[in-house]
Formats: structure tokens, C-alpha cells, sequence
């Protein structure tokens, strides 16, 4: 990224952590934490033990960083190198992005940069100009993808409290400030899990692995009374919700099952999690030793604030988790797809200078199609 | 430590202190080498090991963990703790092994027996205690089912490899997991095994008691002779097979199709029936008498005369016995793992 435009970011930011210091969440146990942050342009630097909030102001004050992450481990020594600080717990978290719902909508708000000439287009597939293929892809996730994040949280949340006993209270979901949502679960049964544990918490949340037996089917005689109840609670229940459809088709649908077959069956199961399981990354539900974004920081891929959502349903992420000032600037845009921030519609940019709010100037910087002029 | 009974000691018998045990009842150590009351003790104690060695479980005089004189009872309890006394003289490893092995899957057995009793509250609740006081498992019982906290499931479930095992395969509610007396007790099988293990191993061991040398001497001959079958989980086999030896020395159930790849890819190495026969030994199901009829028939050393060859890693995909790793590639079946590319 280019001088002016990271002096611009890091003005910006530096703002930004002065006057919404407040959103910043220190996690509970602030002591035990590994911290991390970067800097525009520079690596990650990590293994940084902090006291409280003064520290982490100053942190920030003194750095500037485009990004800031804290663990959701405990540790006895924070700041040692991994194999050293002594793992005591993690808070458990799921990751949902709307890049990986596979939704219809993606190809209309995805715009690509050519790695090889800087030209943009809403071309994703090879440049229009140079036609290479190298191609950096930039999407501005549109309100389908919220809501159908958002769905995904709610059968989460579901499960959460339904099967695993957890208190709705201690569910927190946080918008990560770019596509997806952070859904945080604390004081559970589940701190001291290691990795391969919350590995298989995954595939029950994914609906991976289930077998025919356990929804009733069995290879020789299948017997109807074996299968779920509509009303069942659990995975039981979700699956003949799905199958029947409704109370009455249960009879007719395990005919079906049945005359089907076994193997058939095993068919249906795996196709089902496609459908019925929630979409989260196993990977970082298994990983305890990450470091996550800091939720009241900033995301340097969007300039938007990973904020607390405390109405699910009514949250809107364009007007939520903008924070940035509304003091104009120029910008030379290239931004061929329309978006909305803070109730204003900016775009479609054509390669051109324009004088808009700094949040908003800020966003298309951090996607890189636009530049200080 | 719990407070038991004189039956319940018989049934657990793991749960007494030795030393102490002996002690409370008055019998030195060195008298059981002598004493002709105390002989029918020590030749338990003898058989109950000689037994384990042959992958079996020693069959006690209890009638549903019950006896009909009290002397049965405390029969029971020695020869227990006098097995022990001859494993620390015997010194041997395996020993220590098949006998902690047999002896857990028949405290397995009372367990899961006690926990099926719906009417007798006394002896679920000492069942869930001794779940609880070993191995930290929190159990409540619900009806015809146990509770148990998901974490606790997963961390004692998570190295079975059978699907049903995996908590998408169980009744899970309000952070629960539901199981029956049969799975509960299952899922602490192995630990029982290293917690009776260990108790043996941290046993002080003796000096030896003069009339204990010819067992001793006959023990470790019996010992020497079984070594053999455990060097085979060296670190050249595909993980397919060394997963389903794994699975065999843990006493869990392997489906045919895991012995049959297992059996083939063995021979195919130049094992013998004879060799290969003391792996299926821990096997729920064994019987030595099929084990070498079918194992023989594999071979083509009788019947049809037919060798049967180990199934490639396609099939074993499909049966999912296949945990390839990136050595696996380019090879088709698990005969070839290992072998140099040119
Ligand atoms: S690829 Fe073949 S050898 Fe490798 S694990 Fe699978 S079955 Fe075994
Ligand atoms: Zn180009
Ligand atoms: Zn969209």
C-alpha cells in the first residue's frame, strides 16, 4: 500500500482508537491473554502479555496497528513462546463467513483486482483488460449475505442452548468487522477441551458423521418405531422436521426411507448436513491457540469495527460497525459496484476523484480500489 | 476412598489397599506360602493370572456378585491381591498387562450389571461412585439412562475410532449425553485397564515368599512364550493395520472386514497362522478354536486351498478402515506401504 494512503489509514485509525476506546472489550482474565497486533505493511507481531485496559490504550496509542487480536486461551505465561506459556483454557468460538455459504448473490457484489495491470472489474474470472488470470478478488457483502450469516448463528445458537445446556447469556456474537460474525461461548463445560474435543463438537454442530442407526435405520429389518418423532428434541428431531416436513407425512416418509434402503439412507444423512448442519470453520473452533481480532478493534480489510450485537435480528452491519468520522476527502475511486455505509449509497466508481466521508473513503482504501489523491 | 463391603470388595476388588487389607485381616505375607487353610487362595490367585494370559477373564465363584458363604468372599479379595504378589516376584511387563486387561473387562461386567439394576439403589449409586471417584466422570441416572456432561464424553469417547461413537451418533440434551449402562461402562474400559495397571505397578514389590517359587518360575515361562505377539505394532505398518491392532489390543470390537484385512496383510508379510492368531486374543468375541479356522482357511492352509489377498485401499476406503497419511500416496494397496519408489 502506497505512503499517503497508509498515513491516511493510521490518522484515521489513531482517531478512531482515541475517541472509541469505549467499545473496546478487554477479555475477562486480561492477564493471561496473548495479545497481538500489525502494522500496515509489516508482520504480525504476537506473544504480548497485557495488564489491563491502560496498557492496551497505550498499546494502541504507540503503534498505530491496522489490526489488533487477543486469545481466547488462558495462559499462565503469555508472553513466552507457545510451547512454553502453559495452555490452561479456551473460550470456545465459531466462525461463520458468508464466503463460505456458497450464496447466489456473491458473483453480483464480488469485484476482482488484477494483480497484473491494478485493473478493476467486476470481471471475476480473468482480467478484462490484461486477461491474466491473477486476479485479487474483493467482495462487499451485500444484505443477503448478512441475513443468511445471521441464520446460520441462530441454528448455532440453537444447538448451543438446546442440546449442549449452555446459557443464552453466555452466547456473545460479535460482526468481525468484514464478511462474518464471531460467535463467542464462555463458561462452559467446554473451556478445558483440547483441540481434537472441540474437533468433534464441529462435526455435531456440522451435522458430519451421523449414521443410519441413529436416526432408526438399520441394515436388516428396519423397524418404524425406531424412527424419530416429529417432536423429538436434539438431532433426532431436526432431521424428521426436515424429512417429513410435517407431522402427518412421517408414516409415508419412513416407508420411503425404508424401502429405500440403507445405503440410500447413509446418502441422505451425508446430503443433509449440507442443508440442516451449520456452516462454521472447523478449523477455528479447533484451534486453541489462536489470536482473534479484539472485538472493539478495527479491521484494516474493511475500516470497519468488529462491534457486540445485541440485537441479532435488527443488526446492520453497514450502519453498526462504521465508526470512522464523516470528515470529507478526495479519493481517486474505482469501485464499478454500488455500496451503502451509514444510510448513504456511494458508487459506482469509475477510475475517478471524488470528495466523500472519511468512513467511507476508508472502506474502499482498505479494499484497495481507491486511493488518497 | 469409599467404604465397601465385603461382597463389593469381591466385585472391585482394585479398590482395596493390600498392604492394608491384608493387614486388617491378620495374615502376613510369608503365611500364604505355608499355611495349607490359606492354599485355596493362592491357587487362585495362580489360575486367575494363568487365565488372563490366555486372553480370557477368570470366571469367580460369585452368583450375580453374590456368594453363598463369606468365606468365598474373602477368597476372592486374596487371591487378587496374591495375583499381584506373584506379577511383582514374576517381574514381567505383559503380565501386568493381560492381567489388568482381564481383570478390567470383568469389573467391567459387575459394573455394568450393577448399573442395569433398576431396583437396587445402593448398588447404581456405588457404581456411579467408583465412575466418579476414578475417573471423574460426573454420572446422574435418568430413567433407563445415564448422564453424562458432554465434556466428560468427549474426553473419554474421543479415541474410539467406530462412528457411533462420535456425539453426532448420541442423544445429546442440555449439555448432556444420554447412554445406556452397556455404554457407559464402555467408555471408561480402557482407563480402567491403566488404573488397574497402575496400582499394580506402583505395588512395592516383595521379597520372595518360599513357596511361591515354582509358580513364579512357571508364570514366567508362560510370559516369555507370549512376548512375541506385541512386537508387532512397530512403526513400519500402514495406518490401516496398525489402527486395527490398536483397536484389538484394546479389547474393542473389530468388524470382520478390519480382521480380514488385518489377517491378509499379515500373512502376505509372512506371518503365520500362529503368529497372528494371540492378536484377535483380547477380541469381545474371541474364540481360539474359530479364530485359527478362519485364520487357516484365509491362508489356504485348509478347505478350499484359496489365498486370500489383503483388500485394496479403495475397498478399505468404503469400509472405513483407510487412514491414509501422506506416505499412502501413490500406493493401492497397504502390502505396499513402506516399499522404496524408484
Ligand atoms: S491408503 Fe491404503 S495403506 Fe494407506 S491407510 Fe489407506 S488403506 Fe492403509
Ligand atoms: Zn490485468
Ligand atoms: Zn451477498
Amino acid at each position: 500500500m502506497q505512503e499517503n494512503n497508509i498515513k491516511f489509514l493510521e490518522d484515521t485509525f489513531k482517531k478512531y482508537y482515541f475517541d472509541h476506546f469505549n467499545l473496546i472489550r478487554v477479555p475477562n482474565r486480561t492477564s493471561e491473554r496473548e495479545f497481538g497486533f500489525q502494522k500496515f505493511n509489516s508482520g504480525m507481531t504476537r506473544h504480548i502479555s497485557i495488564k489491563d485496559d491502560k496498557e492496551l490504550h497505550l498499546l494502541l496509542m504507540k503503534n498505530t496497528p491496522s489490526d489488533v487480536y487477543c486469545s481466547n486461551a488462558c495462559y499462565s505465561f503469555p508472553n513466552l513462546p507457545m510451547n512454553e506459556k502453559d495452555w490452561k483454557e479456551a473460550d470456545l468460538i465459531f466462525d461463520i463467513d458468508a464466503k463460505d455459504l456458497n450464496l447466489e448473490c456473491r458473483k453480483n457484489h464480488t469485484i476482482s483486482k488484477c494483480n497484473e495491470c491494478n485493473e478493476i472489474s467486476t470481471d471475476i474470472n480473468s482480467c478484462s483488460k490484461c486477461n491474466s488470470i491473477k486476479l485479487e478478488k474483493k467482495s462487499l457483502p451485500c444484505k443477503n449475505c448478512i441475513n443468511a450469516s445471521k441464520n446460520e448463528i441462530s441454528k448455532l445458537s440453537n444447538i448451543l442452548i438446546e442440546d449442549f445446556g449452555i446459557h443464552p447469556n453466555d452466547i456473545h456474537v460479535y460482526f468481525s468487522g468484514n464478511e462474518g460474525f464471531h460467535v463467542y461461548v464462555y463458561n462452559s463445560q467446554f473451556q478445558k477441551l483440547g483441540s481434537k474435543e472441540r474437533s468433534e463438537l464441529t462435526d455435531y454442530i456440522m451435522f458430519h458423521g451421523a449414521i443410519p442407526e441413529t436416526f432408526g435405520m438399520k441394515k436388516i429389518k428396519p423397524n418404524r418405531s425406531t424412527f424419530p418423532d416429529f417432536d423429538e428434541k436434539g438431532w433426532r428431531g431436526r432431521f424428521s422436521k426436515e424429512m417429513y416436513g410435517t407431522k402427518s407425512k412421517r408414516s409415508k416418509i419412513i416407508t420411503e426411507l425404508i424401502v429405500n434402503g440403507y445405503s440410500s439412507f447413509q446418502k441422505t444423512l451425508d446430503d443433509l448436513s449440507d442443508k440442516i448442519g451449520v456452516k462454521v470453520d472447523p478449523n477455528v473452533t479447533m484451534d486453541i491457540h489462536r489470536i482473534f481480532r479484539l472485538p472493539g478493534s478495527l479491521n484494516s480489510k474493511s475500516g470497519l469495527t468488529k462491534v457486540f450485537c445485541t440485537d441479532l435480528t435488527k443488526f446492520d452491519p453497514y450502519l453498526e460497525a462504521s465508526f470512522l468520522n464523516e470528515q470529507l476527502v478526495e479519493v481517486i475511486a474505482n469501485c464499478p459496484i454500488r455500496f451503502n455505509l451509514k444510510n448513504t449509497k456511494f458508487g459506482p466508481y469509475y477510475g475517478e476523484k471524488v470528495s466523500i466521508p472519511t468512513f467511507a473513503a476508508a472502506y474502499m482504501i482498505c479494499k484497495k480500489i481507491a486511493t488518497i489523491s | 476412598m469409599l467404604e465397601l463391603g465385603a461382597d463389593e470388595y469381591a466385585k472391585y476388588p482394585f479398590m482395596a489397599d493390600a498392604g492394608q487389607y491384608l493387614k486388617d485381616k491378620g495374615f502376613p505375607l510369608a503365611k500364604f506360602g505355608t499355611d495349607p487353610d490359606l492354599k485355596p487362595s493362592v491357587e487362585k490367585a495362580f489360575h486367575r493370572l494363568k487365565v488372563s494370559t490366555e486372553g480370557g477373564i477368570y470366571k469367580s465363584e460369585l452368583i450375580d456378585g453374590q456368594a453363598s458363604k463369606s468365606y468365598i468372599l474373602e477368597i476372592e479379595v486374596f487371591s487378587f491381591l496374591l495375583a499381584i504378589v506373584l506379577i511383582k516376584l514374576t517381574g514381567m511387563h505383559t503380565l501386568t498387562k493381560r492381567f489388568a486387561l482381564a481383570e478390567a473387562r470383568r469389573a467391567e461386567q459387575h459394573l455394568e450389571r450393577d448399573l442395569g439394576k433398576a431396583s437396587e439403589k445402593s448398588k447404581i449409586d456405588l457404581a456411579i461412585k467408583i465412575i466418579h471417584d476414578l475417573f471423574g466422570i460426573e454420572v446422574i441416572k435418568r430413567d433407563d439412562f445415564f448422564e453424562i456432561p458432554v465434556a466428560d464424553y468427549l474426553k473419554h469417547s474421543i479415541g474410539f475410532h467406530e462412528r457411533e461413537w462420535k456425539l453426532i451418533n448420541r442423544y445429546v440434551k442440555n449439555g448432556k449425553v444420554l447412554l445406556t449402562p452397556e455404554k457407559t461402562v464402555r467408555l471408561i474400559r480402557k482407563e480402567l485397564g491403566t488404573y488397574i495397571g497402575s496400582k499394580i505397578i506402583n505395588a512395592p514389590t516383595p521379597p520372595m515368599i518360599p513357596g511361591f517359587e515354582n509358580m513364579v518360575n512357571e508364570l514366567t515361562s508362560i510370559c516369555k512364550k507370549l512376548t512375541p505377539s506385541y512386537t508387532m505394532t512397530t512403526g513400519e505398518y500402514p495406518p490401516c493395520i496398525k489402527h486395527a491392532i490398536e483397536v484389538l489390543e484394546k479389547g474393542e470390537n473389530l468388524p470382520h472386514s478390519g480382521r480380514f484385512m488385518l489377517a491378509t496383510f499379515l500373512l502376505s508379510k509372512g506371518q503365520s497362522v500362529e503368529d497372528i492368531a494371540p492378536l484377535f486374543k483380547n477380541a469381545p468375541d474371541y474364540n481360539q478354536r474359530i479364530t485359527l479356522y478362519q485364520l487357516n482357511h484365509l491362508a489356504g492352509t485348509s478347505g478350499s486351498g484359496t489365498h486370500y489377498s489383503c483388500p485394496s485401499c479403495e475397498k478399505l476406503k468404503t469400509q472405513n478402515l483407510c487412514f491414509a497419511i501422506p506416505e499412502c500416496d501413490n500406493i493401492i494397496n497397504p502390502i505396499q506401504f513402506g516399499k522404496k519408489r524408484i
